[in-house]
């Protein structure tokens, strides 16, 4: 008897990810609903720069690879091409919400129909751990040795709670994958983002609160606590808008 | 042959486009060439499947024609020289992921800011590639309405034929006059594409488009046969015209709006005895190496007509080896040079 | 043949349209044409003007420095272009908008109250259209029977109360004896 599988929607290629990282697990709630709703065959994806460039090589989907920012307008023109098929971005924070922000932005405010995978690990993981948009005030990195000063390089920015403001998003949630229960949350608003697009509501992104034990410097144990502790205060899990009906508390 | 109209060459152009089956535009305002954009504005959304959008930036405009041409459509995006500079990042890209598109830019003068007038000061930018990284595009420089419309469906051709970017390099000039066009293109030719992402309908791999290849030896090979394939385009597809040459003792080039007014110039300084012909090239990359090189041994020097500082006067050198003097008559900034410009400089050649 | 003609005048004259009429003129009588506006700011209630060439052989330059034919529109057109026209040349002044006479005695200068004919005559804001009528006349430079064809090409279809109103005003121009 089979007890746990490899979903259809990702190859055989082995993640080239960080002991700890929790990309891993976010790869697999993408390809997990996209197996469970049957659209693997008229899914295209669009990976970023940044940690998860090489999501190509690992979603068993037809992928493009975006200039550093730019998933979400190169989305625009694979979505607008034909309208069924399915498209998701998979974006990190600096690709998201530093150099690609006037593309997240105005691709919700076209309430784009399409999916927005957005990983937020408050550091940029790739380049070896500098201060990201959504680094904390205080927190260590390679470009902030002295912690997040914010007085003089500012404060974090709030991608779902400043998605809220616009008219066009249809579906914004942020969740976490650092425990069991967490998980099968974000597992499920993954799946309704994706629902969404099939459905034709427009512009979904699910906000993941990840790690980055490698440049956090903690171990992968210490980096999901570090979640609860750190991360989630500031980043208040929750839905932040659904035309649905349902808002955060 | 169809009645003629008169167009726009912005308009002609557009027209063109979609003709050439391209429906999904992405633009962004900036004069001289908006009416690119409210052209397909109007038509575009008439055509079954057809899109227009206006992007929020040059940026995400390139970005959206990449989305678009990794899915195998015909697309196209327009823009003038400062526009160019940002849709320069994903140019790169389109040539890093071999991806065919249609780029316009009807130049104004630079740098900076400039101004709207008419300019030719890109022409670095595009036969150089434009972007960062080893690559070309095909780059067509319309002297005509009829010209607009014809090398705008050649370009696609040659994009889809050759999974690259052709870019239409015009001025404002172009954009802006109106002649008489026909619009009888002929049919749209149909080239592989089997590469482009569809979704995969669980019936093949999966395709990915990517311009990332983090192993040194194996960008090298992509870069190797992306040079090969230029070396077919050159050896295939450079397009120029002569006029007047058979007897030239002195060569006038010029492409776009400084070839029309050369040919006045060239009028004039026959009417005083003085052989003057062109070579005008119609592809700035693939540049008509050949035939300058032919002409370096029967003309006593040659006469770079451009709206900028002298920028193809250095490929004119490249190509003739500086067998022959090549003088400049150029003006810049916006300004085109008169007849007046170019026939003192065709009097300083003949005393050579 | 090769006619090189410039009109001039403020933007909303309706500059680029009598261009464009004439352009039409000149592709109905099988004649190589080409017709270039100005563009920019500058069209947003300043200065416009417009290059129009008719011609027998390829035309080369669609840029008109040496009109043979100008038409001024406003005063400042005239003062900046009046030099320039060829001699041997023909300027159209409005006259109720241009009290100045041309200098040149190469030239010839026809003086038409346009803006004033076309508002006496219930047609504001076809002064243009007028003088197009008084220059197709003196120049010869396009047949008069083609005229209904060619404003065809240019009123819009939506708007064919325009299309009679432009005929009047170019058989106003083409009739006008000077006083």
């Amino acid at each position: 008897m089979v007890v746990f599988e490899k979903p259809k929607a990702l190859t055989d290629a082995p993640l080239h990810y960080c002991p700890g990282c929790t990309h891993g697990i976010i790869h697999r709630l993408v390809a997990e609903a996209i197996d469970e709703l049957g659209i693997q065959g008229r899914t295209i994806g669009v990976a970023p720069v940044g940690c998860s460039v090489f999501a190509y090589n690992y979603f068993d989907v037809d992928m493009v690879q975006a200039a550093h920012g730019r998933a979400p307008a190169v989305a625009t023109g694979v979505k607008r091409s034909d309208p069924n098929n399915i498209v998701f971005t998979y974006q990190g924070d600096g690709d998201l919400a530093a150099i690609g922000t006037a593309e997240t932005v105005h691709s919700a405010a076209r309430g784009e129909n399409i999916t927005v995978i957005f990983v937020n690990n408050a550091i940029y993981g790739m380049t070896g751990g500098q201060m990201a948009p959504t680094t904390l005030p205080g927190q260590v990195t390679q470009t902030s040795p002295y912690g997040r000063d914010v007085e003089k390089v500012g404060y974090p920015v709030k991608v779902c709670e400043m998605l809220s403001q616009i008219d066009g998003a249809y579906y914004l949630e942020r969740v976490a994958v650092n425990n069991v229960k967490n998980v099968k949350k974000a597992k499920a608003a993954i799946k309704k983002a994706f629902r969404n697009q099939i459905d034709g509501k427009g512009f979904s992104l699910v906000e993941v609160i990840s790690t980055c034990p490698t440049n956090w410097g903690k171990s992968p144990v210490d980096a999901l606590a570090w979640v609860d502790e750190k991360m989630i205060p500031y980043y208040p899990l929750g839905v932040y808008k659904d035309k649905d009906g349902a808002t955060n508390e | 042959m169809g009645e003629k109209v008169l167009m726009k060459g912005n308009e002609a152009m557009a027209e063109a486009a979609i003709m050439a089956g391209c429906h999904h535009y992405f633009g962004y305002p900036i004069t001289p060439q908006t009416e690119v954009a409210a052209y397909m504005s109007k038509r575009l959304p008439k055509i079954d499947g057809g899109v227009f959008l206006q992007a929020e930036s040059e940026i995400a405009a390139i970005n959206m024609v990449i989305g678009v041409a990794s899915t195998g459509k015909r697309v196209m995006t327009s823009s003038s020289s400062p526009g160019i500079s940002l849709k320069s990042e994903g140019i790169s890209y389109l040539a890093g992921c071999d991806l065919p598109a249609l780029i316009v830019n009807v130049q104004r003068g630079g740098p900076g800011l400039g101004g709207i007038q008419p300019s030719q000061s890109d022409y670095f930018q595009a036969t150089r590639g434009s972007g960062h990284g080893d690559y070309h595009m095909i780059v067509l420089a319309p002297a005509s309405v009829q010209e607009m419309v014809n090398l705008t469906f050649k370009g696609f051709d040659l994009a889809d034929k050759y999974r690259m970017t052709s870019m239409i390099l015009a001025d404002g000039t172009m954009g802006q006059m109106m002649e008489p066009v026909s619009l009888e293109l002929g049919e749209v030719k149909n080239y592989d594409k089997s590469w482009a992402l569809t979704g995969t309908k669980l019936e093949r791999k999966p395709n990915i488009v990517n311009s990332l290849f983090l192993k040194p030896d194996e960008l090298e090979v992509f870069n190797f046969n992306r040079f090969d394939r230029y070396k077919t385009i050159e050896e295939n597809e450079v397009m120029y015209e002569e006029y007047k040459m058979e007897d030239a003792e002195i060569c006038i080039v010029a492409f776009g709006v400084a070839a029309r007014v050369s040919q006045n110039a060239i009028d004039a300084a026959r009417a005083k005895g003085i052989k003057v012909g062109m070579i005008r090239p119609i592809t700035l990359w693939p540049f008509p190496k050949k035939p300058l090189l032919a002409a370096a041994d029967k003309v006593k020097a040659f006469v770079s007509v451009e709206l900028n500082m002298g920028q193809m006067k250095e490929d004119i050198e490249l190509a003739t080896r500086c067998k022959k003097p090549v003088l400049l008559a150029n003006r810049t900034g916006g300004m085109i040079p008169t007849v007046e410009n170019i026939l003192a400089k065709i009097d300083e050649a003949d005393k050579i | 043949m090769n006619k090189q003609i410039l009109i001039a005048g403020f933007g909303g004259q309706g500059i680029l349209f009598s261009g464009k009429f004439l352009a039409y003129e000149g592709l109905i009588d099988n004649k190589e044409v080409s017709w270039l506006p100005s563009y920019g700011p500058e069209m947003r209630g300043g200065t416009a003007n417009c290059s129009i060439i008719l011609s027998d052989t390829k035309i080369g330059s669609p840029i008109v420095d040496n009109p043979d034919i100008l038409i001024a529109m406003n005063a400042p057109s005239l003062d900046k272009y009046e030099n320039a026209v060829t001699a041997g040349g023909e300027i159209y002044i409005d006259s109720s908008l241009i009290e100045k006479k041309v200098n040149r005695n190469d030239v010839n200068a026809y003086y038409i109250p346009a803006t004033k004919l076309a508002s006496d005559n219930g047609l504001s804001g076809l002064a243009n259209i007028i003088m197009i009528g008084l220059m197709i006349k003196k120049s010869g430079i396009v047949p008069c029977e083609n005229i209904e064809k060619a404003m065809k090409k240019v009123v819009s279809a939506k708007r064919p109360e325009l299309f009679e109103l432009n005929i009047r005003a170019i058989e106003l121009g083409y009739n006008y004896e000077e006083a």
